[in-house]
């Protein structure tokens, strides 16, 4: 890290999206965290990714919990409003947060202990309720912030630094996230900016809760060898059956991933999820054999990644409770009190 | 002697078998007579299977507290038989089923018998067993009415409004009562010396229970989000909003909500719930109880030190632990005030009515928002759960919500210098910002971390320091905006103070003692932090009691330690058995203390 402020001049031909505005508008604060810290490419990825959607910064709403993947809201969206709260118990604030305000994209940001450890439950729950929001895990299979202790997504037999394996069994919020019925359920690698941009843009569209699970190795106390969460070991062990491109409604599609199956998903806004299938057998509609193929490669050795189940139509928790469209934070007295008539019947109801 | 309008009817019943209703229906008869009537429900932490107690209370002189011993007791319940014939005061009444005779072992000589054959009656009129359970609750109502002189057409309108409808229950309902009433006619001595008659006493009042009123409170008081999490006995004051909500706060255009209810799965994240929605300017509550208070520790410390409003109504029951579920207490005081870890104090309310519930639900919600702040509601299950007199409901249309101190996008653009924790008017308190406001300026992180003026972290002592001041001064603020102590009478040397449901009895037990030549001046706390009238009741008085319910003497700590006062000054009076207080326990102890230290009485006046 470095404590010199990044200057306010930017290249003069620094792209501008639709509102005028550049990368550098969505950026938040100087990183904190180590140098190398895959934390900071995920922030750098929901950086441009929100760019590129040209949503105006402020009508983000940014949480976190406890840890370093939860000190990130800082790093990013600086003109948004920020909640670091307390530990594995980001999802119930989000939940608050986005019921009050409907309209603001919510991006949730946890670790792997803030998830799946003590926000187990939290976890599993905002899943039920299907909050409209973005969840991003920063896994990186240890408590960095407490200084290398083991993680509940460590995988059985790797080890620390010091070289004591993990004896427990590994706890995979992708499966869990899947087996709920999240839908939208991607996985990505903090190294890999090219798949994991447009898995957040098209996340961060889609009206429902989307899941990202983004492998982020710790430099400082995973990235050694016998971790299953190093730059290493993730990069020699990844497979992708399905590449997800988000296209704007104005853009043209220029990805090309060559032979196989390419499908297109147009979202409430125009816009356009493709998919591009790298594997035939595999279908991203179904949630029962997306949930068999990552457990079936979990049990090889191997990280699944990309887009690995969506269905674009599923309610979200506003559509399930049938709340009116005005944000509830914005209800007045006209609309929220029923009056002194209405009281005196109620009054004569108990008589 | 006949006596109208003053006893203690019990009906001992298993719980699951419809008695509920049935024995509701009796208070609300005498209620519907104008009569005062106090109901109170001692039920198991069960489904059914188990004894329940329901206890009527009337009283023509309007006392409402909980009275020892039972006047008239109805025994349906063959496993508390025996306890229930001696809870009988002397002189009382026992009515019990004499299908199956009396043991003749549970013979009291001292109070009256009155055996009704009522699985008998029964048998012939109705054929399905069900019908048969439900109805021996029915007939011993038609009896009741005869022995005590209820007017019959009370009760037959009752049925006939309760079932509208579903014509084809009120006849048999009111064929069994008919039973009931026929039988005691023939076979009994009609009416009974204790007995009830019409009465002015209840004027306009109506007959609510705490937690209805709260959660209307909360309607009222403009909440949109409520998160909840089931516990005895806050379950219904959530299910109340909720109740109420749908019939009043659909968009009549749309059909849709204009509020949202979360279960959520555990307390943990009901507060959270409420934070974050409460963070993004929705006007939020929950409701709990102890053990729910316990798991939103460390939620309520975050809310604090980040200073975000958020409501949370604790309807107290017996603790510690998992304690009593079903019965009354007011022992979270300490917990609350002080919950969570670190330099942190919370306002708390004291209801001691349902119209209070009411009121104070709606003030709560306008004072998180002034405050930025949790709020605490303590009620507790007397309150909360069982139907009680109460001044009717009012609302002033004319009310406007506080929303506290909000900047819009349009102060943003005209304020030079915006910081989130900065203390512009020297109340203390902080603009905040909502998210979405505008797009350049007024963001900033929210965390429980220290922080300065501007919402940066930092560690520095200065800045910790000043913050952490600055909480004490918006404490001060919070004092002189939360309800004021109710003071009565300032001519006497000794006082009593009290909060909550200690009121109920409290009238009776002073005028026992003024009986007994002892009176005091009485100071009912409706709030924390505490104003200067608090303070200054305690200073202008020799003699000061303190009635609460709960062991270690909680407000006289809380009293002790914000008003630096000598606790040696404050002589308690203590009830902590999970009934609620009564008159007798209160005059009991006052009265010994002034035996135990010689106290004069007569002459106890300032002059």
């Amino acid at each position: 890290m470095t404590f010199v402020a990044k200057p306010k001049v930017h290249h003069p031909k620094l792209r501008v999206n639709e509102i005028g505005l550049t990368r550098r508008d969505y950026e938040g604060s100087v990183s904190t965290l180590c140098a190398g810290c895959g934390h900071d490419a995920v922030s750098a990825a929901i950086t441009q990714a929100c760019a590129d959607l040209a949503i105006p910064p402020h009508k983000f709403a940014k949480i976190s919990g406890i840890g370093c993947s939860s000190k990130t809201p800082s790093y990013f969206l600086g003109n948004s409003h920020g909640f670091n709260s307390v530990h594995g118990r980001m999802p119930s604030v989000s939940t608050g947060a986005n019921l009050a305000n409907r309209e603001l994209y919510c991006i949730g940001v946890s670790g792997d202990g803030d998830s799946a450890s003590i926000g187990l439950g939290q976890f599993a729950h905002i899943v039920r309720r299907r909050i409209n929001m973005l969840y991003i895990v920063d896994n990186n299979g240890t408590y960095g912030l407490t200084k290398g202790q083991f993680s509940a997504t460590s995988d059985k037999g790797s080890t620390n630094k010091r070289g004591l394996p993990i004896l427990y069994e590994p706890i995979d919020l992708v499966s869990m996230a899947l087996q709920i019925g999240a839908s939208f359920v991607a996985r990505s690698f903090s190294g890999d900016r090219q798949q994991l941009i447009p898995l957040i843009k098209a996340g961060l569209m889609h009206r429902g809760f989307s899941f990202i699970d983004v492998i982020s190795p710790c430099v400082k106390f995973n990235n050694h060898n016998g971790s299953t969460k190093s730059y290493e070991y993730v990069r020699g062990h990844s497979e992708s059956f399905v590449a997800a491109d988000y296209v704007m409604p104005h853009e043209e599609i220029t990805a090309d991933y060559g032979p196989g199956e390419r499908e297109e998903v147009t979202m409430p806004d125009g816009s356009r999820l493709c998919l591009h299938k790298l594997d035939d057998a595999y279908d991203p509609y179904d949630r029962i054999s997306a949930l068999a193929h990552v457990q079936t490669a979990q049990q090889q050795g191997e990280v699944v990644t990309g887009l690995l189940y969506v269905d674009p139509d599923a309610a979200d928790c506003h559509e399930i409770l049938e709340t009116v469209d005005t944000p509830l934070n914005s209800l007045t007295e006209t609309d929220l009190c029923p009056g002194s008539g209405a009281l005196e019947a109620i009054n004569q109801s108990m008589r | 002697m006949t006596s109208y309008n003053d006893f203690v009817i019990r009906f001992a019943n298993v719980n699951g078998s419809g008695s509920a209703s049935a024995n509701s229906m009796f208070a609300k008869a005498l209620f519907r007579m104008g009569i005062p009537v106090s109901t109170r429900n001692i039920f198991p932490s069960n489904i059914a299977g188990l004894p329940t107690w329901f206890d009527v209370r009337v009283s023509e002189r309007g006392y409402l507290g909980r009275r020892e011993g039972v006047d008239l007791m109805v025994a349906m319940n063959a496993e508390t038989f025996e306890e229930d014939v001696a809870a009988l005061r002397e002189g009382g009444y026992l009515l019990y089923d004499s299908s199956a005779g009396l043991n003749p072992r549970l013979y009291r000589g001292d109070v009256s018998e009155i055996g009704i054959p009522i699985a008998k009656l029964l048998l012939p009129e109705f054929q399905d067993p069900k019908q048969r359970q439900l109805f021996k609750n029915i007939v011993y109502l038609g009896a009741l009415s005869a022995l005590l002189e209820i007017e019959f057409d009370v009760f037959t309108n009752m049925v006939s409004a309760q079932y509208k409808g579903k014509d084809e229950l009120i006849q048999p309902n009111i064929h069994a009562m008919e039973i009931g009433r026929r039988y005691a006619r023939e076979y009994l001595e009609c009416p009974l010396p204790i007995r009830v008659r019409r009465s002015e006493g209840v004027g306009d009042r109506i007959m609510i229970d705490g937690n209805t009123a709260a959660g209307l409170g909360a309607l009222y008081g403009g909440a949109t989000v409520c998160a909840w999490y089931p516990i005895t006995p806050s379950t219904s004051m959530a299910e109340a909003f909720e109740k109420y909500a749908n019939q009043l706060r659909i968009d009549e255009e749309t059909g849709q909500r204009k509020f949202a209810v979360i279960q959520a799965e555990d307390e943990l994240s009901a507060m959270g719930i409420v934070i974050g929605a409460g963070w993004n300017g929705a006007r939020a509550f929950t409701a709990t109880s102890g053990p729910g208070v316990s798991l939103m520790t460390e939620f309520l410390g975050l809310a604090y030190f980040a200073e975000i409003p958020a409501v949370l109504f604790d309807i107290q029951r017996s603790g510690p632990s998992t304690g009593m579920p079903t019965r009354t207490q007011q022992s979270d005081l300490l917990a609350c005030a002080y919950a969570s870890h670190g330099d942190t104090k919370h306002p708390l309310l004291f209801p001691s009515t349902p119209k209070e519930c009411f009121d104070f639900a709606a003030d709560a919600l306008d004072l998180a928002d002034r405050l930025q702040t949790p709020i605490l509601v303590l009620s507790d299950l007397e309150l909360g759960m069982f139907d009680t007199l109460s001044e009717p409901l009012t609302w002033d249309d004319a009310r406007s919500y506080d929303r506290g101190k909000v900047l819009s996008a349009d102060d943003l653009d005209r304020v030079e210098t915006f910081g989130r924790y900065l203390d512009v008017d020297g109340d203390g308190i902080g603009y905040r910002t909502l998210p979405g406001t505008h797009p350049t300026k007024g963001a900033f992180f929210t965390r429980g971390t220290s922080r300065d003026e501007f919402a940066a972290y930092t560690e520095s002592p200065e800045a910790y320091i000043a913050n952490m001041d600055r909480l004490q001064l918006k404490w001060k603020t919070a004092a002189a905006l939360v309800p004021q102590a109710a003071v009565s009478g300032n001519d006497n040397k000794a006082g009593i103070i009290f909060y909550g449901t200690t009121e109920l009895p409290m009238q009776e037990a002073l005028d026992r003692l003024t009986e007994n030549g002892i009176r005091l001046d009485t100071m009912r706390l409706r709030a924390f932090p505490f104003g200067v009238e608090v303070y200054e009741f305690i200073e202008s008085h020799e003699l000061i009691f303190l009635a609460e319910q709960n062991r270690d003497a909680q407000m006289r700590t809380l009293l002790s330690i914000e008003g630096d006062i000598d606790p040696t000054r404050i002589i308690s009076v203590l009830y902590y058995g999970g009934l609620s207080i009564s008159a007798d326990t209160i005059h009991d102890q006052v009265l010994q203390h002034y035996e135990e230290t010689s106290r004069p009485r007569l002459t106890e006046v300032k002059s």
